[in-house]
């Protein structure tokens, strides 16, 4: 420790890059929670489904993809598919997995959600002669996205910092580029102290963003 | 030329012991983090929820900190870091301080969570009967909150055991790596990485069942 | 020689801005059932919690059997006193809450020894027998090894009642324990603390059931905004007052 000097004008020379970096990880967990929610709200209906063979299928992909580490099924994807002659993109790669990852935990989200709905609304719906299906689409499913957000909130924060394994395949997302920066200049203490501080305040503004959004739309007490 | 059927299971028992010591090491290195992540986290927990101001503000940063950030930074930060401070750490002892470090975080949050929202009866019953705090606590508060705690904790030993991938980054020889050693010898590489993710299916799918179990056993009927 | 159990002088509470008790004097002799009614607001739990200090207080004292409790005046500055003492002193009183508060975890039998054993110290034996003593005078002598979890708000209550009498209290402070209950579970509650009352334990009842308190009490105390507006016997409060408030609280009960 005695003889480090510090030297930050090797992070300010790589803003650029940590910022681009930032982007891709926001950009790919963005696109990988949306497609996960979508994902993981209709395997949450398949969760409680009364119908077993829907209902087992679901399970299985929840239970198994929860069990894997994300890296497993990134270098899956991208290093293992090829063999069955299905190539993707690095990024692409990496989107495909975040997606599937977070679908399986967002499903798990949503059936907490469905589970804890108050039965008496399916009773009300269909004494109003609604049939089930609109009933989870226009009863349930706006409570329930209502009702998870706090919990889908935590997810979502996850799943962003998540999206740094995608340096394990080589994108130049934020700590790939950290990486890079410390590899070249050995100032490891401005690397990752600035990758630190960015990463906690990127969490922050998400967390700060999510919570408004749940306030607004929570339902009133 | 080779039929790639016998040859995968050729090559699967070969590389046996090698997959048996991988997963070994990552259930070490998984273990150790646990502990010292459990006696850490339930630490800074009491701090979060009993200490000063002093405290409770130390506390919170670490746990605000460590949760902002991705697993995989804490891994490299620990690992590249502590060798500027002459702190020389073997990649196996870099993993299982950061994993710990980690693990503690949110071992501190759910304790902090499972203690405050105990009812608020339980302590005033106490201290009308005349326990002291120290008596109210051991005797009343922590039973509750260890049994209301045991399912979050349970994942955590699970996010764990995942996280623990991440440590072939630094070069731990744990179940990813060896795999990849494997993978590097016969191509088999999307069979292999299908093998891989089936350990870490099995090693988590018990964890989860062992924990059920225990739920079970301990539940306050 | 004073029989005065609990001497209550001028107390004054107040929750931030909002002051709850605003000058009340009270004192039990020893033997003595006193019930207080009151509507909600009128101060009468807090008054019950400041006893067993649940609640701090801002001014007047507390004597339990001469012992003043809570704060000291030492040189004319008023001094908290310590936690070590507090805790002791939260000993003289039992209290029964009325949501029960019983440790879950716990068989009945556990959460009457916990304190006896921790507490008072006594051997696990002996504590078992004071439990099994006090959980057959609330009628459930068999009931020992279940948890609450596996009992009726009414036998939850009663074990709640035993475990802090078992501790052998100068006082006892129930704070409207029938409140939470269904109705037909509230008699068998009340007619064991009829029992106690009979049998001379001092106690301090907080209550909304009108008979019962016009029955097992010694002097009634009715309560209204932070003061004590009547005191007098069960007949003087319940049939004979003249007092507006009380008379508009009475109806609204159907006594």
């Amino acid at each position: 420790m005695k003889d480090y000097q510090y030297n930050w004008d090797v992070i300010w020379r790589s803003v650029n890059d940590l910022l681009y970096g930032l982007w891709l990880d926001v950009y790919m967990a963005f696109v990988s929670v949306l497609a996960g929610s979508l994902i993981g709200l209709v395997v949450a209906f398949a969760l409680v489904s009364k119908q077993g063979l829907i209902r087992k299928s679901a399970q299985v992909y929840v239970t198994m993809i929860r069990n894997i580490p994300l890296m497993i099924i990134v270098l899956f994807i991208y290093f293992g598919l090829p063999d069955a002659g299905l190539v993707f993109g690095e990024i692409q790669s990496f989107v495909f997995a975040l997606t599937i990852y977070a679908g399986a935990y967002i499903a798990e989200v949503f059936r907490g959600g469905l589970v804890a709905m108050p039965k008496g609304l399916t009773e009300a719906g269909l004494a109003l002669g609604l049939s089930n299906t609109k009933i989870n689409i226009f009863v349930k499913i706006p409570l329930l996205i209502r009702s998870v957000m706090p919990a889908l909130s935590n997810n979502y924060i996850s799943l962003f910092k998540d999206a740094s394994i995608a340096a394990v395949i080589a994108i130049p997302e934020l700590t790939f580029q950290t990486r890079r920066i410390n590899l070249e200049t050995f100032k490891t203490i401005e690397a990752w102290s600035s990758a630190t501080v960015i990463y906690v305040i990127t969490c922050f503004i998400i967390a700060f963003l999510l919570r408004r959004v749940e306030k607004r739309v929570a339902v009133p007490k | 030329m080779m039929n790639l059927n016998t040859g995968f299971w050729h090559e699967l028992w070969i590389s046996i012991d090698d997959l048996a010591i991988g997963t070994g090491i990552a259930l070490s290195v998984s273990a150790l983090a646990i502990i010292m992540g459990t006696i850490l986290g339930l630490l800074i927990g009491l701090a979060l929820t009993y200490g000063n101001i002093v405290l409770r503000t130390l506390a919170r940063i670490y746990v605000d900190v460590i949760r902002g950030i991705p697993v995989l930074v804490l891994i490299l930060t620990f690992f590249y870091v502590l060798t500027i401070w002459g702190i020389n750490l073997k990649p196996f002892q870099a993993g299982v301080l950061s994993l710990g470090v980690f693990s503690a975080a949110h071992v501190a949050e759910m304790t902090r969570g499972g203690l405050q929202n105990l009812n608020k009866g339980q302590t005033e019953a106490a201290k009308a009967l005349g326990l002291s705090f120290r008596q109210t606590f051991l005797s009343v508060l922590m039973p509750q909150a260890l049994r209301q705690i045991l399912p979050t904790w349970i994942n955590t030993v699970i996010e764990t055991v995942k996280g623990s991938t991440l440590v072939s980054i630094i070069g731990v020889v744990e179940i990813t790596l060896v795999t990849q050693q494997i993978i590097a010898r016969n191509f088999l590489t999307m069979k292999f990485y299908a093998v891989c993710a089936l350990i870490y299916f099995c090693i988590g799918f018990s964890i989860e069942r062992a924990g059920k179990y225990v739920e079970k056993k301990i539940a306050i009927k | 020689m004073s029989n005065k159990v609990l001497e209550i002088s001028n107390l004054h509470k107040a929750f931030g801005e909002l002051q709850v008790l605003k000058g009340v004097d009270l004192s039990l002799n020893k033997g003595e059932a006193v019930s207080i009614i009151g509507s909600s607001g009128s101060g009468k739990t807090t008054l019950l919690r400041c006893v067993n200090l649940l609640e701090e207080f801002q001014g007047g004292s507390i004597k339990i059997d001469g012992k003043t409790i809570g704060y000291n005046e030492v040189n004319g500055k008023r001094k908290r006193l310590s936690n070590k003492e507090i805790t002791h002193d939260r000993a003289l009183t039992g209290m029964v809450f009325q949501s029960f508060n019983l440790f879950p975890h716990l068989t009945a039998a556990e959460n009457i020894t916990l304190a006896l054993k921790k507490v008072q110290r006594k051997s696990k034996s002996e504590a078992l027998e004071i439990a099994h003593h006090w959980l057959g005078k609330v009628g459930l002598p068999d009931r020992g090894s279940s948890y609450p979890g596996q009992l009726s708000g009414g036998q939850q209550q009663r074990v709640a009642i035993a475990r802090a009498i078992a501790m052998n209290p100068l006082i006892m402070l129930f704070d409207e324990v029938t409140s939470a209950l269904d109705p037909e579970l509230i008699n068998e509650v009340l007619d064991v603390i009829k029992t106690l009352a009979g049998e001379g334990m001092t106690m301090l009842i907080v209550t909304h059931e009108m008979r019962f308190a016009y029955e097992v009490s010694k002097k009634v105390i009715f309560m209204n905004e932070g003061v004590i507006a009547v005191e007098g016997t069960p007949e003087d409060v319940f049939k004979n007052s003249d007092h507006e408030r009380l008379k508009a609280f009475l109806s609204s009960t159907k006594f």
